[in-house]
């Protein structure tokens, strides 16, 4: 059998139960994202938020530095696109990444 | 001092409940199920059993309410029969998944169709694979106790699993039987409060139902079925401490007339005691016969069913429930593979009896004797027989 | 061991006759077994309820076929429901009835030992409703003995509350009228 189990099944917690919370911060969705990212042009952006709450990754989080902007994470960010389509003022754009680039400043913290 | 009373065994299996002091009681009401929760529903109304009883509105809700309610750390217990229990069917592999140590009563009743409320075991064994811990009541006082005994079995740290406690309906739940209530502070020794291995809580996050991929899916299995199979050690340890608190002493498979005997029926729930008042009918007579009852049915305690069966030259397994297209019912399809992989070379005739609330009487037992031991003598196939069949 | 038959109509009360008199000789000690015939119960059906009662733990859960004493709650019972089926030669037949020994006799077909009681009158003057179920155990304990008579009072206590007196004066009624002809 070419298929192996991860982990032997006596270190296995109780009931497969996760006793670590928020783990899943850990997981990099930004690793799937393929040669494109969203880039939001703050001139247009009318600080609706509809990026922060349509995002299924949590990629965009408020920006402490910038109050009522959404600050983009490169980390989480999977390349789905949902913000460019949600966005009522086109302010967010695709922009060609390349592959040295993917793992940016903004990282999972 | 334990009392002896006359009561329902419905309102028994509540009262233990009660004695167990459950915190949670998530429950649907299904005939023949129906006095337990309704008792239970009225001992939490009237102040007298502090707990919250959830009505939900299906099975499935109930054994969901119970997951929830046991991963938050509180005592639960449930009871369901036949068309409820099957609705509960994908949550009651969850629930031993999760290794939740809910108690549930099973009031056993026909699956439908065509729709039937009386008394057969069709709907325990579609759930044989369900990977909880399962024993059958033979009578009332057996009810209780062995409602105490699952509490107990299911919170032990070695186990944390979910267990079921089978009793016929109506021929148990209905009946009005003398039995010995235990005074709560005997039942306090026995079983002290619910102490969580892990629990929901926001202290201290967890998460719980976890997706298993195929790299870890097997791992999880193979922890759920040893945690099982560990399982049987804790029950035998927890009968040794029940009759140590309570007199009463039961063991994973009960023996009656057996010594000597050529020939054993094997039963399970409250088919054991016509059984045994047939045999001492047929002893009179001079027939070699006895009985083996399978009380702990998961996990199966194979050495003790051995052990039991030693010296017989025949068996005559019953079921009470089809299996339908293999050559058995399920009881005894399984006793003959377990046979076979052990090395016996012993006959097994099987008889399907008792479906639906048919009747199951001592000349039933003799008419499956006679025949069991001119099949015995003639060294034929083993066969299976529906029981009062009218052509 | 013995085994009795109850024939009533659902709401009558025949399952209740039956666990009062279980109830009654567990409290003695004995050992006793109280059932209804199993279903959907519906007011007015013909329905069974059974009772065993015995000295020695009773290690049986097939229905009663062969009764020692079968108790007819509803006269209208014995010439339609069969209440005799089974009942054993030298058994008892318990029953409601405005009429005769002799008549109810040729009601239902039983020529045996028979008690006969006006229990649907008593019952109508003592509760004021047509529910004779108590009252007809008035009839059993004085045909078939199964409990001492002071053991009842617990049990009716237990199920009737304040009614309980009234269900008392009944069946101490029906006890005292009931005719008995082997």
């Amino acid at each position: 059998m070419a298929d192996e189990g991860l982990v032997p099944w006596r270190q296995l917690a109780l009931g497969m139960a996760m006793p670590e919370a928020g783990s899943a911060k850990r997981f990099n969705t930004g690793d799937w994202r393929g040669k494109r990212y969203p880039v939001t042009d703050r001139d247009k952006c009318i600080k609706c938020g509809l990026c922060w709450i349509t995002c299924p990754d949590m990629a965009y989080l408020p920006d402490e530095s910038a109050e009522g902007y959404y600050k983009w994470d490169s980390y989480y960010c999977k390349g789905c696109g949902i913000c460019i389509a949600e966005c009522p003022k086109q302010a967010i754009e695709w922009r060609e990444e390349k592959e040295e680039d993917k793992y940016g400043p903004a990282c999972g913290s | 001092m334990a009392r002896r009373v006359g009561l329902e065994v419905s309102l028994a299996c509540a009262e233990a409940a009660k004695l167990a002091n459950v915190d949670v009681v998530a429950a649907y009401p299904i005939t023949p199920q129906t006095h337990i929760v309704e008792h239970l529903a009225e001992l939490v109304a009237d102040g007298h059993l502090d707990a919250e009883f959830v009505p939900v509105e299906s099975e499935h809700s109930a054994i969901s309410a119970c997951v929830g309610s046991s991963a938050a750390g509180a005592r639960t217990f449930t009871s369901s029969s036949s068309q409820g229990l099957a609705l509960m069917h994908e949550i009651l592999f969850i629930a031993s998944a999760m290794r939740l140590p809910i108690v549930m009563a099973v009031a056993n009743r026909a699956l439908s169709g065509p729709l039937n409320i009386w008394n057969d075991h069709s709907d325990i064994m579609a759930e044989r694979d369900i990977g909880w811990v399962q024993t059958f009541a033979e009578n009332g006082q057996e009810v209780l106790d062995l409602m105490l005994h699952a509490f107990k079995v299911a919170e032990d740290k070695r186990v944390c699993l979910p267990v079921i406690v089978n009793m016929d309906g109506f021929l148990l739940t209905h009946v009005i039987e003398p039995l010995l209530m235990p005074e709560q502070a005997e039942v306090d020794a026995y079983l002290p409060p619910y102490q969580p291995q892990q629990r929901l809580d926001i202290a201290q996050p967890i998460s719980m139902g976890m997706v298993g991929m195929p790299e870890v899916y097997t791992e999880a299995k193979k922890a759920s079925l040893e945690a099982l199979l560990g399982s049987y050690d804790v029950v035998k340890e927890h009968w040794a401490g029940f009759a140590k608190q309570f007199g009463r002493q039961y063991k994973p498979i009960e023996s009656y007339r057996s010594e000597d005997a050529e020939v054993l029926f094997v039963t399970m729930g409250s088919l054991g005691e016509t059984c045994m008042t047939a045999i001492d009918e047929l002893r009179e007579a001079g027939v070699k016969v006895g009985s083996v009852r399978i009380r702990l049915w998961r996990p199966f305690p194979v050495d003790d069913f051995l052990a039991a069966i030693q010296g017989a030259k025949g068996l005559i397994v019953m079921d009470r429930a089809l299996s339908p297209g293999v050559p058995a019912g399920p009881v005894a399809t399984e006793l003959r593979g377990l046979l076979y992989a052990k090395g016996y070379h012993l006959p097994v005739q099987n008889f399907v009896a008792g479906l639906g609330g048919r009747d199951v009487t001592r000349a039933d037992f003799r008419m499956m004797l006679d025949k069991a031991r001119k099949a015995f003598a003639a060294g034929g196939e083993m066969t299976c027989e529906m029981v009062g069949v009218k052509e | 061991m013995i085994e009795v038959r109850f024939h009533g109509r659902g709401g009558q009360g025949a399952v209740t006759s039956a666990e009062l008199m279980a109830l009654a000789a567990i409290a003695e000690g004995k050992y006793a077994q109280a059932f209804p015939s199993f279903g959907p119960e519906r007011r007015g059906a013909p329905v069974q309820a059974f009772l065993r009662i015995s000295d020695t733990p009773i290690k049986l859960r097939e229905k009663i076929y062969e009764p020692d004493v079968v108790v007819v709650l509803d006269p209208s019972l014995l010439a339609t429901a069969n209440v005799k089926a089974g009942l054993k030669p030298g058994g008892t037949l318990v029953a409601n009835s405005s009429k005769p020994v002799s008549a109810v006799r040729g009601e239902c077909g039983f020529g045996g030992r028979t008690a006969v009681a006006d229990a649907s009158k008593i019952a109508e003057e003592e509760l004021g409703v047509p529910i004779t179920n108590t009252t007809m155990l008035g009839s059993l304990m004085k045909a078939a003995g199964l409990i001492k008579p002071e053991s009842i009072v617990a049990p009716l206590a237990e199920r009737f509350g304040k009614i309980a007196d009234k269900n008392r004066r009944a069946l101490e009624r029906a006890y005292a009228e009931t005719v008995i002809e082997e």
